[in-house]
């Protein structure tokens, strides 16, 4: 632990310090001027909406990307060469936990405190690793009831995260200073999550330092003396916590909202699905489905298409069109033509006695061409020979060339061009205007603003179920934080 | 001509061409219409399972059926001796013949979808089971064919064996079914990405139990006809076939990794199997250093093909 002596003051001494940070991948510029000071004592929470670029901060204190251009700066270092990336954040004393879990499911618990500990000794250090693995547990989750010798993988998930957070706050060699904490609590019931706020209180008052990220602003709230609010790469807030009421932070973290051309709410048909969960859809409506990204709307898409299509019968007219976000896993056919990529749903469609109509298949292969502006000069082209948002392209007529009365998108914008999305934003409109109906995942606010209703998903449910002026930034970003207060 | 060489079934052929003329060498141009019909035939066996594997191997990794062998002689055995050399009942045999094919198929195809095993698990599981089924109905027996059917598997059209034509029209009907058929386009689209293809509306299960049938149904045609060529069914009269459906498939130019099949490369292939052995035959080598020449020839086809196919 840090001298407690530093903490004398207000603030403590830095623990790291960035100034004006860049960092692009490419033309993306993931982190445009971040300049934050961390110092010990401190519990920052980090918080913004995906994509705001919280990662690539992390990411950049902790070593594992390389600033583009700036100055980052830890604490006792000593002017010179110091080592680069990870290995001079560990010798600072910087920790991390992510949110995808970093444990080998093959070692035992106590065995995967021995990879960041480096210097233990050569001979019973099985010991020793046991030993400390169960004085961090002990300290951070009191009756945890995880023995050291079990072997990560036979852990449930909640274990597992909790093993990866202990064996962060361990002793060793070198101490943590600053402990970079990515949803830790995603997978902790509440209980153990207060044991861990807890311990985030006690360790800063010790000295240490914590950046804690988190989508449940109770949380943040209750552990956090500093608030950092990210949006589109930049640090557009950061004030002590005190400053912040829930509304605030909210709105801080949200853009302001474009505003949206939204069209006179139509009349809508029947209503042509309404699964489980809640969700539903009418005939000719656009229906988003809103929240973090990975909270289960892939899924429950998935799942509905699966549910409507059979894997031994085809349809000669399918109920429902898929169309996929991730190409390589979910749509593209790389050895083939872009005509028999675009071809594939509309096949059965336009077959006869079981063959292939070769001259209806050209025939919608040039409409769509002309249509969705594909760019190439020869349908029988490769599909890789195309780029990634024409490929996407490729897959949206895909499925609007089917007469499938419902069009399910998954996150479909990705690696498109913004003159393409608006023209495909229209397409959907007036398809929609048919008396199609489309069920939208995105993870963009501005694709969410174009739908007629919007349902929010908050760990794999329905949190909120928004309509007409309702749908904006700030009721969905109040939709996708706030049950987790009130679970709390 | 650059389009031409381009094809990757030309290699077959080239090769089974260089063999033949390997072999013409050596006899100083004796027997070459012999040698010619002799390949046709035995290449219609190997060209038979071949378009059944080919279908199989093109549904992607992992998919391959080796239950061939097993369901040859399981076909063969039962239908000669429900025949038991009466021609009035070669009909009913061939569709003995068929039905084992299409059970073995079913078989084949509930261990992979059901049991959710492996696909080339399964295949060599339900290997055995046939396999059994063949001894324990056979006990060593061997009933010769009907008259009329054992003429029709040796005999032929002057240059043309009879076998050749039912194996060429089933080429025919393959590559019909791969160019122009909604079937061949989602066999196709299967293995290249299963996933996609069922969320663009293919109905997955469908297509994959109809190629295991067709597979197992081509094998038990093979087995009929060969136990009637070479005068009734024996318990080992497979066994060449499992290398060999495989090996005519890859040398054929169709992809290990699946999605992309080739119909005349099959046939390209077959008489390059055929001939490869004629080759060192008639080279004087015994049945070891044969069977060693053999593997190593296949060894370097393919690693040559597969070269090929990703510079492509």
């Amino acid at each position: 632990m840090p001298n407690n002596d530093t903490m004398s003051g207000t603030l403590g001494v830095p623990v790291v310090a960035l100034g004006d940070v860049h960092k692009s991948f490419g033309p993306v510029h993931a982190l445009s001027g971040a300049t934050l000071t961390v110092h010990a004592g401190e519990c920052i929470g980090l918080v913004g909406h995906n994509g705001a670029g919280k990662s690539t901060l992390v990411n950049v204190i902790n070593g594992r990307l390389e600033p583009t251009s700036g100055d980052l700066a830890f604490a006792g270092e000593t002017p010179g060469q110091p080592p680069k990336g990870a290995q001079r954040a560990a010798r600072a004393g910087v920790r991390s936990v992510f949110q995808e879990l970093s444990l080998c499911p093959n070692l035992t618990v106590a065995e995967n405190l021995r990879i960041p500990y480096r210097t233990m000794p050569r001979w019973g250090w099985r010991a020793l690793a046991r030993k400390t693995v169960r004085a961090a547990l002990d300290e951070v989750f009191p009756d945890h009831g995880i023995t050291a010798r079990t072997l990560v993988g036979d852990l449930p998930l909640a274990e597992r995260q909790m093993v990866e957070i202990a064996i962060a706050f361990s002793r060793r060699d070198s101490d943590a200073r600053l402990v970079i904490l990515d949803e830790p609590t995603s997978s902790l019931d509440a209980a153990i999550a207060l044991q861990l706020l807890t311990h985030i209180r006690r360790f800063c008052d010790s000295g240490g330092a914590v950046i804690f990220i988190s989508h449940m602003l109770g949380e943040v709230f209750g552990v956090a003396s500093r608030i950092v609010v990210m949006k589109d790469g930049r640090i557009t807030e950061d004030r002590p916590t005190k400053g912040f009421t829930r509304a605030t932070l909210v709105d801080a973290m949200g853009h302001v909202a474009s505003a949206a051309t939204r069209t006179t709410s139509r009349d809508f048909g029947a209503e042509v699905l309404r699964l489980p969960n809640g969700l539903a859809a009418r005939r000719g409506e656009v229906v988003g489905l809103a929240g973090l990204a990975g909270h289960g709307q892939a899924e429950v898409l998935a799942d509905f298409f699966f549910s409507r299509s059979s894997t031994w019968h085809a349809r000669r007219k399918p109920h429902v069109a898929f169309v996929a976000g991730d190409r390589s896993r979910d749509g593209v056919l790389p050895l083939w033509s872009i005509l028999r990529n675009l071809g594939l749903m509309t096949l059965r469609e336009h077959s006869s006695r079981g063959m292939v109509d070769h001259a209806q298949e050209r025939a919608i292969g040039d409409t769509w061409r002309e249509r969705i502006k594909i760019r190439t000069d020869d349908m029988t082209n490769p599909i890789l020979s195309l780029s990634g948002g024409n490929q996407q392209k490729v897959l949206f007529a895909r499925a609007l060339a089917s007469s499938a009365p419902i069009v399910v998108m998954d996150d479909p914008m990705r690696g498109v061009d913004v003159g393409t999305k608006k023209e495909v934003y229209r397409m959907i409109r007036a398809e929609a205007e048919q008396g199609r109906t489309f069920l939208w995942y995105s993870t963009e606010t501005d694709e969410i603003l174009e739908c007629d209703r919007v349902f929010v998903f908050r760990n794999g449910a329905v949190s909120a179920e928004l309509t007409g002026d309702a749908i904006t930034e700030e009721n969905m970003l109040r939709a996708s934080f706030e049950m987790q207060e009130a679970a709390e | 001509m650059t389009g031409f060489l381009q094809r990757p079934w030309i290699w077959a052929y080239l090769a089974a061409a260089a063999a033949f003329i390997a072999t013409m060498y050596v006899s100083g141009g004796q027997g070459a219409g012999s040698l010619a019909y002799a390949a046709l035939t035995f290449a219609a066996f190997a060209a038979i399972v071949g378009v059944g594997q080919m279908f199989v191997i093109t549904l992607g990794p992992g998919n391959v059926d080796l239950s061939i062998p097993a369901t040859m002689t399981l076909a063969g055995t039962l239908a000669l001796k429900f025949m038991a050399t009466d021609s009035s009942l070669i009909l009913p045999g061939l569709g003995i013949a068929l039905g084992v094919g299409l059970i073995c198929g079913i078989v084949n195809f509930a261990l992979i979808l059901l049991l959710r095993i492996p696909p080339i698990i399964a295949t060599l599981a339900a290997s055995f089971l046939f396999q059994s089924v063949a001894i324990w109905s056979n006990r060593g027996l061997r009933i010769k064919p009907p008259a009329p059917l054992a003429d029709f598997s040796t005999g032929g059209l002057p240059g043309l064996p009879n076998l050749a034509l039912v194996a060429i029209l089933i080429a025919i009907a393959a590559w019909v079914l791969l160019e122009r058929g909604l079937a061949g386009r989602w066999i196709l689209a299967i293995g290249q990405n299963a996933r996609a293809a069922q969320l663009s509306g293919v109905p997955v299960n469908a297509v994959r139990f109809g190629v295991y049938v067709g597979s197992a149904v081509l094998a038990a045609l093979t087995g009929f006809l060969l136990a009637s060529f070479s005068g009734g069914a024996n318990l080992n009269m497979g066994t060449e076939y499992m290398l060999m459906s495989i090996a005519v498939v890859v040398i054929g130019g169709s992809s290990i990794g699946g999605g992309s099949s080739n119909v005349p490369g099959i046939w390209g292939a077959s008489l390059f199997m055929f001939l490869i052995v004629s080759m060192l035959n008639s080279y004087g080598l015994g049945a070891g250093v044969r069977l060693i020449l053999t593997g190593c020839i296949i060894v370097t086809v393919v690693a040559f093909a597969s070269k090929r196919s990703h510079s492509a």
